[in-house]
């Protein structure tokens, strides 16, 4: 180790050239190694681990690990609980994504103005964003209290009865995902705004000499300046859906009745609790395939955008 | 802009009734935080306890080992931002400086990190650290996020843009990598650094799921699982408790986020404007 560093100290003091050539073709991959290493020990292995796992039974106590085959795939793919896992999944992700994107895609149109008054609106809109998923759980775990929630009691305020957000099967996802709304409301909306700010003016004022209408003026210029902003925020969405956890570990725990249970706690459910790595492992795969397709999809429009430009 | 005042006044009332949707949970936590646990089952609810309960908050803190929850959280959070400026930086740096074999290749493999989240891989990697003896430990909890794929995409496109003047300068000095990236690079990318630095302490400080997974007792644990486990206490819930806790983990991230608002909006919006 010595030696090698006086070496190169007097390569670099004698030489002609700065450094040594040899030196100068290592360096660009001395200076990422440290991050691949990271991605691969972390990110990229546990990946193949995982889809080797997939093909075995294993109760992580045991020291043998036996090779099953597919047949945690088919015990997965023909258990009635896991179908209704992926529904909820899904529900969940179309539901938070929409919703999420239309009332933000409102929401930017009308704060997109300039003044103290607009910017502290649109902070107060995105406050949500930085708190953490535990507090945000426990908070509207309280407020959606059905005896003594601040939400019940707004409601009784114009004469709703109770509802039981949290405890009713029919209710429960619906209530996960106001929540999961509100806290990206804000986030969507600045996205957005910042898409807005991005049209160039001159586009508007072409319209206003045509004396086109406000309608027109949205449909026909700003919704698609704004596609890509839309489509970036749908994919991130989905993304950012799909691996719900925090809200459903915190307030539901997957029920009632099954009824809130999505892929990443049902993966958590059984590998922590149930301590079926092999089975846990093959829904892990079919999340990894899930998010795999998105990511092709994505970079796909991205390059495609790339090239327009 | 000449609009009516009806329609001005409309506009003012719809903008304070968005933000009462927004700021109100959070004035209803810290009103629950401060009642009696006999006020939180008050229905209507009082939106001003009688007589704040200041002693709320340290039966939180007392009601598990916060303090070391809290220790923890700051050695991860903060562990985890140093050891993304020793990655991060020289990558990044490589990625925008350097020609060399297989870049494409490689910066395409952290392009593929920057998509896999946590949630897919921790169960593998919980296997990984229990094999290797780190399970339940702070390292758990810091190694895998020792670089951030993201970071080296950002900062990959502000090292970009330094005019190559000022490195054919330093190189004519004979300067360094190491000096290179440390009096010229940095400096210039200050901006997206400090950007950075608090879009990752945020999301670390605010992180439930890993610490939740990769821990089994509580000498490992981080405040937001050591909040989350609060409820288990006792058998029914005591909200004015719970909220106390919760008003402990939100207020550090609240107060950085009043001084520093322009730039934690820019951190966390940054992938979407680009």
């Amino acid at each position: 180790m010595n030696l090698a560093k006086s070496s190169y100290i007097n390569e670099v003091s004698e030489g002609e050239k700065p450094r040594s050539i040899k030196l100068t073709k290592w360096r660009p991959y001395l200076l990422i190694a440290p991050a691949i290493i990271v991605f691969l020990v972390f990110f990229i292995q546990p990946i193949f681990y995982m889809i080797y796992l997939s093909f075995h039974e294993w109760n992580f106590i045991s020291p043998d690990k036996t090779f099953v085959g597919l047949e945690n795939f088919i015990v997965l793919l023909s258990d009635p609980m896991f179908l209704q896992v992926i529904r909820n999944t899904l529900m969940y992700t179309f539901f938070t994504v929409l919703l999420s994107i239309s009332i933000a895609l409102l929401m930017s149109i009308w704060l997109n103005r300039q003044g103290w008054m607009y910017s502290f609106v649109q902070g107060a809109v995105f406050s949500p964003h930085i708190i953490s998923l535990v507090s945000i759980a426990m908070l509207w775990m309280w407020i959606m209290d059905a005896d003594y929630g601040l939400l019940n009691w707004v409601l009784s305020l114009v004469g709703i009865n109770k509802v039981p957000w949290l405890t009713e099967p029919n209710i429960a996802l619906a209530s996960l995902i106001i929540i999961a709304v509100w806290k990206n409301i804000g986030y969507y909306t600045l996205i957005i705004i910042a898409g807005l700010q991005s049209i160039p003016k001159h586009l508007y004022e072409a319209a206003a000499l045509d004396q086109t209408s406000g309608i027109r003026r949205f449909t026909k210029i700003t919704f698609p300046m704004l596609s890509p902003s839309l489509f970036f925020l749908t994919i991130i969405g989905i993304l950012d859906s799909i691996k719900v956890f925090e809200t459903i570990s915190i307030i539901t725990k997957g029920g009632p009745l099954n009824s809130t249970n999505t892929l990443v706690y049902y993966i958590y459910e059984n590998g922590f609790i149930f301590f079926k790595i092999g089975y846990a492992s093959a829904a892990g795969v079919i999340l990894l395939v899930i998010l795999g397709i998105l990511t092709l999809i994505y970079f796909k429009a991205l390059s495609k955008r790339v090239h327009y430009q | 802009m000449k609009t009516s005042l009806p329609l001005r006044l409309l506009n003012v009332i719809g903008l304070i009734i968005v933000v009462a949707i927004f700021a109100m949970p959070f004035i209803w936590m810290i009103s629950t935080s401060l009642k009696t646990l006999g006020e939180t089952m008050i229905f209507p609810p009082k939106w001003i306890p009688d007589e704040p309960i200041w002693q709320n908050f340290m039966d939180a803190w007392n009601s598990g080992p916060f303090l070391q929850y809290f220790i923890n959280s700051v050695i991860v959070s903060v562990g985890i931002l140093i050891f993304q400026f020793i990655t991060v930086i020289p990558a990044a740096y490589a990625f925008a400086r350097y020609e060399f074999r297989f870049k494409n290749a490689l910066f395409g493999l952290v392009m593929v990190t920057m998509m896999i989240p946590a949630q897919l891989i921790f169960l593998p990697v919980f296997l990984n650290l229990s094999e290797w003896g780190i399970l339940d430990t702070l390292w758990g909890l810091i190694l895998p996020f020792a670089t951030s794929a993201f970071g080296i995409f950002m900062l990959r496109q502000t090292f970009k843009q330094v005019p190559e003047e000022l490195l054919e300068a330093a190189r004519l000095d004979n300067s360094t990598d190491l000096k290179i990236m440390m009096k010229i690079m940095v400096p210039m990318a200050k901006p997206t650094l400090i950007t950075l630095g608090l879009f990752n302490f945020i999301t670390h400080w605010n992180d439930y799921f890993w610490p939740l997974v990769m821990t089994t007792t509580e000498k490992a644990r981080t405040l937001p699982v050591g909040i989350a486990q609060l409820r288990q206490v006792d058998g029914g819930v005591a909200w004015n408790i719970l909220m106390a806790g919760n008003v402990i983990l939100v207020i550090p991230i609240l107060i950085i986020f009043f001084f520093a608002q322009r730039h934690i909006i820019r951190a966390f919006t940054y992938t979407g404007v680009k």
